[in-house]
């Protein structure tokens, strides 16, 4: 199969495990690319991309621009500090606005989970999200499991370990749903206040003990605290939280095997991990970051073949 | 119709290594490049009878993948899959064989040369076949090594099988009853 059963990427549950496969497949071929001394392929030359960003982002805004041009797309950018949303325009309006001047793909991140999704049902354009709310991220999951199989073969029988705010984690969900989908288990781990009431739902196994979760795994995804998604108090301080969620050096040392750490960014140092962690040898967070344009570039690529030409 | 057989094919490969070794010795500034997927399969004998020939180890030789330097990118109905490009080498400077099996509209090459430099600048580029279809060109493109010149027609087609992937090298010409087959 050499396309997508999909024409949006708005979460990894609207994935079959062979567009995965797929995307990865593709994206091996992409990070080869981008090691070349021309770091450029010219696909996507007669495509034009916009980037909204309704909320924050620096490093995935960056690794989708990087992306977009590495495929010759044209790029426009956006981000509402600077727009009409201000001014009390609705979405639409403001997508609609940016079609009218022949866009034909989005990259969208919205505070609302379900933005994507919409826009998808109502513009003319594919849309790629690039987070929506606390709902998912599907490139992030997808680069992190193609990081994951890169360093361990496959992810079948895999067990990977997400620490931290789950509750608030788009991160955190659509890497559940991506891992399971590959034949991995996954477990998460916090304090109770930050794990869902329902998790269990989803099939996960769910720890409030790091060194207990940390012998159970292959990889440990260690979460950012998103001291903006912090409304009320979860756990009594950040103290607190480091010394009872932090991974150290002490801790690692201390296992049976040697695992792997990852981290979406950005990192806290000190909070969810400290230093020497994250820059020791068993960490692949810049790993995770090279992928993050290979991967973004293999689903831009995946998806453009599906638009139709105008003849 | 079959066009070569696995002994033709055979003689076929020899005298295009003679040529090949004619011109570039013993291919200290030369590398060869076969094209994904079916260009790396003629490169791989090549190079093998190279080394037998020329008593050398070591010829640098890799696989190039052109699928996404392809001019007919949502054009087709069906994406082309990729497949892995592996060069190990610099191109900087050097002579560069690109090997295909069949030249046809020459849209393949002209991709492979876009491919080809994003690697650096060659010397000089040389392009070997195993068949040429020579009627049906859209690009100026022409090969420097031929192993047989074939007249065919657009509703026809042209299969090059090898031992390793479909249990005997042989070439095949195919009349197309319908657009599918």
């Amino acid at each position: 199969m050499s396309s997508l059963s999909v024409d949006h990427l708005i979460g990894i549950k609207h994935l079959q495990r062979s567009d995965i496969e797929l995307i990865y497949k593709t994206a091996e071929n992409f990070k080869d690319v981008i090691n070349r001394p021309i770091k450029k392929v010219p696909s996507l030359r007669d495509i034009t991309i916009a980037n909204l960003f309704f909320e924050n982002s620096t490093r995935t805004k960056l690794s989708f621009e990087l992306a977009e041009k590495r495929l010759s797309a044209d790029v426009i950018n956006f981000s509402s500090g600077s727009s009409s949303v201000k001014k009390g325009e609705t979405l639409i309006d403001t997508v609609n606005n940016i079609l009218a001047m022949k866009v034909d793909m989005v990259v969208m991140r919205h505070p609302n989970p379900g933005a994507p999704y919409f826009l998808s049902q109502h513009v003319d354009a594919k849309i790629v999200n690039a987070g929506d709310g606390t709902h998912e991220h599907p490139t992030q999951a997808l680069l992190d499991t193609f990081s994951i199989r890169e360093k361990l073969g496959d992810l079948e029988g895999k067990k990977v370990v997400i620490v931290g705010d789950i509750l608030h984690s788009r991160v955190a969900l659509s890497n559940i749903y991506c891992l399971q989908k590959m034949g991995a288990e996954v477990m998460v781990c916090g304090p109770a206040t930050l794990i869902p009431k329902y998790i269990n739902e989803l099939g996960v196994k769910v720890s409030h003990n790091l060194r207990e979760a940390l012998n159970w795994c292959d990889v440990a995804n260690m979460l950012r605290i998103q001291l903006e998604r912090q409304d009320m108090a979860y756990f009594p301080s950040l103290r607190e939280y480091s010394m009872m969620f932090g991974l150290t050096k002490e801790i690692l040392d201390s296992l049976d095997k040697e695992i792997i750490v990852m981290h979406p960014g950005p990192i806290n140092r000190g909070v969810e991990i400290t230093s020497d962690v994250a820059d020791s040898g068993q960490s692949i967070i810049l790993e995770q970051v090279e992928n993050g344009v290979a991967v973004r570039m293999a689903v831009l690529y995946l998806l453009a073949g599906k638009i139709e030409r105008e003849s | 119709m079959k066009l070569l057989n696995t002994e033709q094919l055979s003689i076929i490969i020899t005298r295009l290594c003679h040529q090949l070794i004619e011109n570039h010795g013993d291919f200290e500034n030369t590398v060869i490049i076969g094209l994904q997927p079916r260009g790396v399969f003629l490169a791989k004998r090549i190079v093998s009878q190279l080394k037998q020939l020329t008593g050398v180890d070591q010829i640098n030789h890799g696989a190039l993948d052109i699928t996404f330097y392809r001019d007919d990118f949502r054009r087709k109905d069906e994406m082309a899959a990729a497949s892995e490009t592996d060069i190990e080498f610099e191109i900087e400077g050097l002579n560069v064989i690109l090997i295909d099996d069949v030249l046809y509209t020459g849209r393949t090459i002209r991709a492979g040369l876009d491919a080809m430099l994003t690697f650096g600048r060659p010397k000089r580029v040389e392009l070997l076949v195993l068949i040429d279809r020579r009627f049906s060109r859209d690009l100026p493109i022409q090969p420097n090594y031929t192993g047989r010149v074939v007249d065919s027609i657009a509703s026809e087609r042209v299969a090059v099988d090898w031992k390793e992937t479909e249990g005997e090298d042989c070439v095949t010409l195919f009349k197309k009853v319908k657009d599918n087959e």
